[in-house]
């Protein structure tokens, strides 16, 4: 269990800037992987975390050149051989797994001859051997009837079973090392505990080291013996799992800990100030000093070393972790929400709303034929309240986007009524809603990269918005962008610069301010923190609680991370396949008895904590599409009771905490079955 | 942190930014050979009128097909006139009329291109089965028919050739449309409820601009040549003026025994185009765009 097979020793890996200036993004990194260890590798995006892994399987992007040090696999080092001998490492010694495996799978070749080449790569099995063993490791991964799956192609699979194949594909070399680069943050919360589930016992059954990277402390927490943290290149704290999660002595780690929402805390997560360092920009003294909150004088000058703590067993690269040690710290700590005190003014009502994404087709179009019988949406009713913030909840393909774009008029309904302000009806059309009602209504999209424009500065990407609906210009229209900065808690010099001169979280915040500048009652969020790194999402999470209890906006929150969630929403709207599973209000929700599928999705949820293990209860199995008749969820249910699910639509129940259930079991039997 | 590199990366005013792609393009020797060569050409055209050593349209009997020699450097053509002088101030219309002809044919092709590529459906699908029935006339034919209608004038010849070279930018006008009206910040111009125009004036041009103009420099070459095959066949540039596609149309009967009546003019057109190509290439790259990646349309 001792023998190291994997060292790294002090690593530098760095490009040479337009300038000629050498520039590292892995700085002076060590570190050890034991045999049959699983060691995490954690950090924010550009922190190095996937350069040093690839490192690992003596990889180096092109641009990057190793500066100094080595990686020796069993006392060899890889960045010295050449691409022969690599040849005959990879995939047999070490093999890894991308995050994206339904492109690192060949589309038109089938499940069963990618796993056959590896084979006959990596082995000297004869034909009937290697067919063998294609359905052993088929079978090994848990894919379904092993025997036809091998006969299919990546696109017949779902995004869970295709990682799957690629971590069958993994073990077929038999190797020593795994290298798993983000392998389940492409996937939904569900299939992504199952995956994880899967790694775990594949690396106590096989022996196997592991290496695994990963933004989310979370998965981390799941499958990890010894954590690595790192931040700006260096390695900042590293040690046993447990003591990582429950006693981080590194204040980087600490914030990083504090800023996860957690399904058992109501308010929203501390945010930590500031964003990670770009690479090149330190020159001297710690690279967390600008967001440090024990930082002195000293630590500005002077950099730490990796500093040994005998009774954590841990590495930590700070001078004053004493200080964290003694502060009684408490990480189950949070900020409290100021209660919504909504008037009961109901701002918009969907009714009977039903999406469809098939089109007409044109004899059925003449006949007035209505195509579609099974819409990827049918029958939603929520009303929603003024200054309350209502958050829809789903997997992939629950429909919950769909919801909000048709909300925002971008896509047409098919059945049902937006109702908006006074039962007044909004088109489905957005050329038929009048220049109020647009205004009204704004959205915030998940990805900032695509929602800015990369040739407007921020200046002209707030006066679109104030232009159109005010006519505003000159000086009053500066003060006002100057104004919205100020409320993103972004300065006035930001007016000048563009999109990709902004971090991630700065991009969003501006995404924010221009919502805001429409001077909007509703607010449609669609999955805003997803695209953002941890430390950053609780600002962005706090400045929109922020802006909703100054300005009283409504927002509609579409998120598929139930923390999330719990931590900024009032209410819950938990869908499944375009159809409302459950609603009420958000502490209710999270609590028994609940829909069966939200049980499911509670129970999946990864908790940055090891004592918090995932339940699984559903097969990770997706559906494409809703069934035809009964409840939405019978093909997954684990508490299905019989024909009366599949041929039933099943009634509503309003349990005594006030949260709606749509199931055929009677909600205080569900109740007694949960606990 | 985080401002240290946005100092390193000021905030540029237009110029600036055009002297930096300008400065980009030279650093390679390809960008730099080909800048260098379409500036000699422009500098040559617009200084050709005063450094001729000789009248362009003086025929002497006296001087027909002389070899090159001191006094007339590149020799004299079947009529007697000086081929260094002609070859010189040959180039000057062929650059004037492509160069107004490649800012009409970018001007229609691009917007057209772009409302295409914004408004899609059935507009979309009848305007581009028009283009396409027009891109399967072979365009010097349909020249031909509209100089021999309409006369070999600088004021026909413009418009015809900016209409027929305008037809392949539109295709990628409206491709490159394609790749950013699927970003969300168009999805969100829309749902703020901004008009069409609008959204293609703030929202699009800026992010389709740059491959526009490099298919449009590249458009420009091929006018060129197009220009000059015109004059070649006798329907471009009418007779004394001088036009390389003439002089060569006029001196390859010679060309077995006077070869530099013939050689001059072809050395022009080709460095021209071979300039605007590299720049053109250079300009692509400078800007980010992969020509290599995007088949030509």
């Amino acid at each position: 269990m001792n023998e190291i097979i994997e060292s790294v020793k002090n690593l530098s890996i760095g490009f040479n800037s337009q300038k000629g200036k050498q520039i590292s993004i892995l700085r002076n990194v060590s570190t050890n992987i034991k045999k049959g260890e699983t060691v995490g590798i954690v950090g924010e995006s550009g922190s190095g975390k996937s350069t040093l892994a690839l490192a690992m399987m003596g990889y180096i992007k092109q641009g990057l050149f190793p500066l100094k040090g080595e990686c020796l696999f069993k006392s060899e080092d890889l960045l010295k051989m050449s691409s022969r001998q690599l040849e005959k490492i990879r995939g047999r010694k070490i093999a890894m797994i991308p995050q994206n495996a339904g492109q690192a799978l060949t589309p038109n070749l089938k499940i069963g001859y990618q796993i056959d080449e590896a084979l006959r790569l990596h082995t000297d099995l004869n034909k009937t051997e290697r067919d063998k063993k294609i359905s052993e490791l088929l079978n090994k991964v848990r894919l379904p009837s092993p025997e036809t799956m091998a006969f299919r192609y990546p696109h017949e699979l779902s995004g869970g079973q295709q990682q799957r194949v690629a971590v069958a594909m993994a073990l077929a070399g038999k190797p020593d090392l795994l290298l798993l680069d983000e392998p389940t943050t492409g996937l939904d919360v569900t299939t992504q505990a199952h995956v994880l589930e899967l790694l775990r016992f594949i690396a106590k059954d096989t022996g196997t080291s592991m290496i695994y990277v990963s933004h989310d402390l979370g998965a981390i927490a799941q499958v990890s013996d010894r954590i690595v943290v790192m931040y700006a290149g260096e390695i900042v704290l590293e040690g046993p799992a447990r003591k990582i999660l429950k006693e981080p002595i590194h204040p980087y780690t600490y914030g990083l800990l504090k800023s996860i929402p957690k399904l058992s805390l109501a308010g929203l997560p501390a945010s930590m100030p500031g964003s990670q360092p770009q690479p090149g920009s330190i020159n001297e003294g710690c690279s967390f000093y600008d967001r440090c909150n024990l930082a002195t004088d000293h630590c500005k000058k002077n950099s730490p070393d990796l500093e040994h703590i005998k009774e954590l067993d841990t590495n930590v690269r700070c001078f004053n972790h004493k200080e964290l040690i003694n502060q009684n710290n408490n990480l189950q700590t949070s900020i409290t929400k100021k209660s919504n005190n909504s008037e009961a003014i109901e701002v918009l009502k969907l009714k009977d709303v039903s999406i469809s994404y098939a089109k007409q087709k044109f004899f059925d179009q003449l006949l007035n034929k209505i195509s579609d019988q099974n819409p990827t949406v049918k029958d939603i009713n929520i009303d929603i309240k003024k200054g309350e913030t209502i958050a829809l909840v789903g997997e992939s393909g629950s429909g919950k986007s769909t919801i909000l774009k048709s909300i925002a008029g971008l896509l047409k309904t098919k059945d049902g009524q937006i109702k908006f302000e006074n039962d007044r009806l909004l088109s489905s059309d957005l050329k038929m809603r009048n220049p109020n009602d647009l205004r009204a209504i704004q959205l915030i999209f998940q990805n900032p990269d695509e929602s800015l424009n990369p040739n407007h500065t921020v200046e002209q990407i707030l006066s679109q918005p104030l232009k159109l609906y005010f006519n505003l210009s000159g000086e009053e229209l500066k003060k006002n962008i100057i104004d919205l900065l100020k409320k993103v808690r972004l300065g006035e010099f930001y007016m000048s610069r563009y999109p990709r001169q902004l971090s991630g979280g700065e991009k969003q915040r501006v995404a924010v301010a221009r919502a805001f500048a429409a001077k909007p009652d509703i607010i449609l969020c669609d999955e805003v923190t997803s695209a953002l790194d941890v430390s950053v999402q609780a600002a962005v999470l706090n400045i929109l609680q922020q802006l909703k209890e100054d300005l009283g906006t409504t927002y509609v929150f579409v998120s598929h991370d139930l923390a999330v969630v719990r931590a900024i929403s009032d209410r819950v709207a938990v869908l499944y396949q375009g159809r409302l599973c459950e609603i009420g209000p958000s502490q209710n929700v999270y609590k028994f008895p609940s829909h069966p599928y939200t049980e499911v999705l509670l129970g999946a949820v990864l908790e940055p904590d090891p004592d918090i293990k995932p339940k699984l209860v559903a097969e990770d199995i997706v559906e494409e599409k809703p069934p035809e008749k009964g409840c939405s969820f019978q093909g997954r249910c684990p508490r299905k009771i019989g024909d009366i699910c599949n041929l039933e639509v099943p009634p509503w129940q309003i349990g005594e905490n006030g949260n709606a259930i749509r199931c055929h079991i009677n909600i205080d039997e569900l109740a007694s079955l949960q606990q | 942190m985080q401002s240290n590199l946005v100092t390193e990366d000021k905030q540029k005013n237009k110029l600036e930014k055009s002297f930096e792609i300008l400065k980009t393009m030279a650093s390679k020797p390809s960008g730099l050979i080909g800048l260098t060569i379409v500036l000699f050409h422009v500098v040559l055209a617009l200084i050709s009128p005063y450094i001729a050593p000789y009248d362009y349209k003086a025929i002497s009997p006296n001087t027909m097909l002389l070899a090159p020699s001191a006094e007339h450097w590149f020799g004299t053509d079947s009529l007697g006139r000086d081929v260094f002088t002609r070859t010189i101030l040959g180039g000057r219309t062929a650059l004037t009329v492509t160069f107004f002809g490649s800012l009409i044919a970018l001007l229609w092709g691009g917007l057209l291109g772009i409302f295409c590529g914004l408004v899609g459906g059935k507009i979309d699908d009848v305007v581009m089965r028009v283009v396409d029935a027009f891109l399967s006339i072979p365009w010097i034919l349909a020249m031909l028919l509209i100089v021999s209608l309409l006369g070999t004038s600088t004021e026909v010849l413009i418009p015809a050739l900016g209409f027929f070279y305008g037809k392949g930018i539109v295709r990628v006008a409206r491709a490159a449309t394609h790749d950013v009206i699927a970003k969300d910040f168009i999805v969100s111009a829309r749902a703020r409820g901004h008009s069409n125009m609008s959204i293609i004036w703030n929202e699009i041009i800026p992010n389709v601009r740059d491959a526009i103009l490099v298919e449009g420099a590249m458009r420009w070459s091929w006018m060129l040549l197009g220009f000059s095959s015109l004059s070649f066949l006798g329907f471009g540039v009418s007779p004394p003026t001088p036009d390389w596609g003439l002089m060569i149309s006029n001196a390859r009967g010679l060309m077995s025994f006077a070869y530099w009546s013939v050689i001059a003019p072809i050395v022009g057109l080709s460095s021209l185009i071979i300039g605007i190509n590299l720049t053109a290439d250079a300009f692509a790259k400078a800007l980010g765009i992969d020509r290599s990646t995007k088949a030509p349309v």
